[in-house]
């Protein structure tokens, strides 16, 4: 009985986190329209935006292979996994001890390698030149993450994301190291994203564009799907920062349904003040050039490799 | 007992080796597949001795004493967990490539340059794994050497092999000398080379300190550890594709189980700085190999480079395991070396696969150079999938195994604020950084090493025309991603298998790893982590189930095929995709000013004027200018300065021996 409702929570998880992607998106354009003094289209629209897409046919290069038909699925399904593992509105469910917060920076790993190789199979200067950015951007971005992973692993005493949630609720005490990777992290959601900074997710024919460029000839179903993979990546990486950094309000192991229903409030809660604070800082700032993004995302794994040493120095920092 | 029927099956190798020329002079057809087929069956035998000794406890362990070698001495073997886990490296590695073989060989134009010596290479390394006294793993670690140096120049009408053959020569030789060197330090009381004797002896620490130099020196040489890997990338590529996956896979091995062996077995307790020279060396490798490798356009180079990566992070590994094993934190150390030596088990499959990969490539197309392929995803699909899981395993993604040796040395790292040297305090963390880093860049180059040569278009007449090759080849790939994936998914009993390795090595040995709950796998305790390749493979594979059946059940199954779309101005011919330089273009420019001193200059002529624009890069090899070519020179100015010594008259030779004689008279007299 335990094990079927437990199944049963992951599930209603994995379903939230899907449900809600869309939405987030549709949220932030909407607030960054607002910031514009536009009117902006509605929260909605990206749910209608995939839905025309799905009925779409799909219309595919002639020497598209194999791997081209296969990678969205693949992104999709790598990223979604990523995104039901990090506890989003309750910690400690069942599943989230099949992965640590390392094997989910491994995850979305796998999706981008998918992309980036989905990027270059048309064989068109602008999938490889996208595939060719993204490739070097991780090469920062990711030993950023896995240095702030550690940051947070040595205060917590665990890479598993629901100790950690349990243990800052805890022992909230404010600390240098944490301070440093939640900015750390923050430059590599955005990096990981291809928000502001980094790349424009509102253009498309121009040159510095990154993530856009490798989707170009992507259509219909296969498009839709990997607009949702985006989606869901960017819920997760807020949802990360929220977990690691303001978990209160998460359901704990053995909070009943409203404690899981309050969790579920605050969780939405936390994603829009993210996404809102997110846009904020987008209109705020002009995006970079492409050789400036190394020195931008590389800061971030210097601040945690900061953090992590502060931490070796001594426990208390 | 195992250990006889393992020796039984070397000396079979041998006799393989001796049979073959004969067979290749008078049946050139039946040779190749017999050879390769005793070689085969050999290595399974092997395999199976291997399997028994590690699994089967200590009834199947133990040694012998031959009485062959040098006089009143002979010769000891001994099947210990150590060798017992490492032969399972060499043999799985030596079945698969034979299978591989029985099809490559057959595009082979002179067999007789490499069947004689193919099951003498194997024979070779299973004799260094088996040795138990310094003077057969010597013998045995010099004929491996030799062996596989004949199967590099086999086809010598290449310049560039020769070369490599010789740049091979002459750093095997030092190894070997580093490793003699080594030894003769370690010897036991009353000059006992036996491994018994040496481990029972006690040694000064300066002069174990001085071992473990000259064995980073020898065996780090062989396995192409930074800076001493400069032979690797050249004599890999060079041999037939079978060969470079052994070569690359498996005997970078062999020379990692003779480090481990006499540093972690023989030479008695380590000294903290150790790791730390260990840990630089090795954060080093990873690195500037993979630096390397994304650069690279010939695709066995780049695989080559790749191995150096590798190597570094199995240093890494045995770097944190020194560390702890002098701060007897056993449970630390045995989940370090543990975790290093599972990835060499899991380089060797992946290495072997990508190697094998780049010899289809190789015979279905002719061509070795990327920027002169593309497209091959249509022309070889099965091959084309099977290099993919490679990439995808050497890249450290999940659900395969590269990720789960690579996490298991990261949780390590975690566990080292508790080291009481506050050197090793901050080197272990920056290595952690250095290993992520590596990990990345990995992925990026085989994003580019897959991406260039299987996907977009045909970039010459060669990659248009390639087909798929036999079906011996194919098949034996897809038994390593089988063995990739399996190791990936259920990694715990690979992790059991190797206890007695780390009881054996630093006294401990990793927590029993659980079947409930979800076959997850924990490296210290439940509280601070776990994984399970299992459930991430279910997950995945039911989330990517479930998006393909909603997409097809509710959404327009609709397919159009059309020109691609190219923002709107295609361009069919294929100069306009990305190349594999322009793919490595952004990354030389972040990492190359520091690694490689890289400098683009470029003249552009004034407006109107018709002089042609020129773009030259200047990429600086910091190791070989620094280290080799100081050599180099110092060796050539000594040479020249000797030469005179070769034009003297009898008269001054005479008195040259005369000096000579009582000069080394004078010294034994004072000596004594």
């Amino acid at each position: 009985m335990g094990l079927i409702l437990a199944i049963l929570v992951q599930g209603i998880q994995m379903v939230l986190v899907l449900a809600l992607a869309p939405g987030l998106i549709g949220f932030t354009r909407k607030v960054k329209a607002r910031l514009l003094r536009r009117q902006g289209p509605s929260v909605l629209q990206p749910y209608r935006d995939l839905l025309r897409l799905v009925r779409k046919e799909a219309v595919l290069a002639d020497n598209a292979s194999w791997l081209f038909r296969n990678a969205p699925y693949l992104i999709f399904a790598t990223t979604w996994v990523a995104a039901a593992l990090v506890p989003t509105f309750a910690a400690g469910l069942h599943f989230s001890w099949a992965a640590d917060l390392i094997a989910i920076t491994a995850l979305l790993g796998s999706a981008r390698f998918f992309l980036a190789l989905a990027g270059m199979d048309i064989g068109t200067a602008f999938g490889g030149i996208g595939s060719s950015r993204e490739m070097l951007f991780a090469t920062l971005a990711e030993p950023a993450m896995i240095m702030i992973v550690f940051t947070v692993a040595l205060v917590a005493g665990s890479t598993q994301l629901s100790t950690v949630a349990e243990f800052m609720v805890d022992h909230s005490t404010l600390r240098v190291s944490l301070g440093l990777a939640l900015i750390g992290l923050i430059i590599v959601a955005l990096t990981e994203n291809a928000r502001v900074p980094v790349d424009n997710p509102a253009t498309h024919l121009e040159l510095t564009m990154v993530h856009e460029a490798m989707v170009l000839e992507y259509s219909g179903r296969h498009l839709a799907v990997i607009e949702l993979a985006a989606a869901l990546k960017l819920l997760l990486y807020i949802s990360l920062i929220a977990c690691i950094f303001v978990p209160w309000g998460m359901a704990r192991q053995n909070d009943g349904v409203l404690g899981m229903l309050v969790g579920v409030v605050t969780w939405v809660g936390k994603l829009s003040i993210g996404g809102f604070l997110m846009v904020l800082f987008e209109t705020a700032i002009a995006k970079m050039r492409v050789f400036r993004v190394p020195e931008f995302v590389g800061g971030a794994l210097m601040l945690g490799l900061l953090g992590t040493l502060l931490l070796f120095v001594s426990r208390s920092f | 007992m195992p250990i006889v029927a393992a020796l039984l099956s070397v000396a079979g190798l041998a006799g393989v080796a001796v049979v073959a020329p004969i067979l290749t002079a008078r049946r050139a057809a039946w040779a190749t597949p017999v050879v390769y087929g005793a070689s085969l069956v050999l290595a399974a035998i092997l395999l199976m001795c291997a399997l028994l000794a590690l699994l089967g406890g200590s009834a199947f362990q133990g040694g012998v004493h031959l009485p062959v070698g040098l006089p009143w001495i002979g010769a000891y073997f001994v099947l210990d967990p150590l060798s017992a886990a490492f032969l399972i490296i060499v043999d799985f590695g030596a079945m698969v490539a034979s299978f591989y073989a029985i099809g490559y060989g057959a595009h082979e134009e002179e067999p007789g340059r490499v069947l004689p010596f193919y099951p003498a290479f194997l024979a070779g390394m299973n004799l260094v794994v088996l040795s138990a006294d310094a003077f057969s793993f010597l013998v045995a670690w010099e004929f491996m050497s030799l062996s596989s140096w004949a199967l590099v120049m086999a086809h010598h009408h290449d310049a560039e092999n020769r070369r490599a053959g010789y740049v091979y020569l002459l750093m095997a030789s030092f190894g070997t000398l580093m490793l003699l060197l080594a030894f003769g330090l370690l010897a036991g009381p009353d000059g006992g080379y036996a491994f018994s004797a040496i481990r029972t002896a006690e040694h000064v620490p300066w002069l174990t300190g001085l071992v473990l130099v000259l064995m980073l020196l020898g065996a780090g040489s062989k396995a192409g550890l930074v800076p001493l890997h400069v032979w690797l990338p050249l004599a890999h590529p060079a041999a037939p594709s079978h060969v470079s996956a052994l070569m690359s896979g498996v005997m970078t091995k062999v020379a990692i189980y003779g480090f481990i062996r006499v540093v972690f077995d023989l030479a008695g307790e380590p000294a903290w700085w150790w790791a730390v020279l260990v840990l630089i060396l090795g954060a080093g490798s990873a690195v500037l190999g993979v630096l390397h490798a994304v650069l690279q356009r010939d695709l066995k180079r780049l695989l080559a480079y790749s191995t150096v990566e590798n190597i570094g992070i199995i240093f890494i590994g045995l770097g944190l395991g020194l560390a702890f094993k002098t701060n007897d934190m056993v449970g630390a150390a045995a989940l370090a070396v543990t975790a290093s030596i599972f990835h060499a088990f899991n380089h060797s499959l992946f290495k072997s696969l990508l190697f094998f990969g780049a010899g289809n490539v190789l015979t279905g197309s002719g061509e070795r150079d990327i920027e002169k392929l593309g497209g091959l995803v249509h022309r070889m699909p099965e091959t084309a999938y099977l290099f993919l899981g490679g990439c995808l395993a050497i890249s450290a993604l999940p659900p395969l195994n590269g990720f789960v040796s690579e996490w298991l040395i990261l949780q390590a790292i975690l566990l080292s604020p508790d080291l009481p040297q506050w050197a090793l305090r901050f080197l272990v963390p920056a290595s952690g950084a250095m290993l992520a880093l590596a990990a990345a860049l990995a992925a990026a180059c085989f994003v580019r090493a897959f991406g260039i040569t299987f996907l977009s278009r045909p970039r010459s007449p060669a990659a248009e025309t390639a087909h798929e090759v036999s079906r011996w080849q194919v098949r034996a790939m897809y038994a390593l991603l089988a063995v990739c994936l399996v190791a990936g998914v259920f990694p715990g009993p690979f992790l059991d298998a190797l206890s007695p390795v780390s009881q054996m090595l630093v006294a401990g040995a990793m927590p029993k790893q659980p079947i409930l709950p979800h076959l997850s796998i924990i490296p210290i305790s439940e509280s601070r982590s776990s994984y399970s390749g299992f459930l991430v493979f279910f997950f995945i594979m039911m989330a990517s189930w479930a998006a393909i059946r909603v997409i097809h059940n509710f959404a327009s199954r609709a397919v159009r095929r059309a020109p691609p779309w190219d923002c709107g101005f295609p361009d069919a011919s294929p100069v306009t995709q990305y190349t594999a330089d322009s793919f490595a273009q952004p990354i030389r420019r972040v990492f190359g000013p520091i690694a490689f001193r890289a400098k683009v200059s470029q003249t552009m002529p004034a407006p109107g004027d018709m002089a042609p624009a020129s773009l030259t890069l200047s990429l600086r090899d910091l190791i070989w200018e620094f280290i080799y070519a100081p050599i180099e020179s110092a060796v050539l100015y000594a040479a020249e300065r000797l030469n005179i010594l070769q034009f003297l008259t009898i008269r001054s030779y005479l008195s040259l021996v005369f000096a000579a004689l009582v000069l080394l008279l004078v010294l034994v007299a004072t000596w004594a």
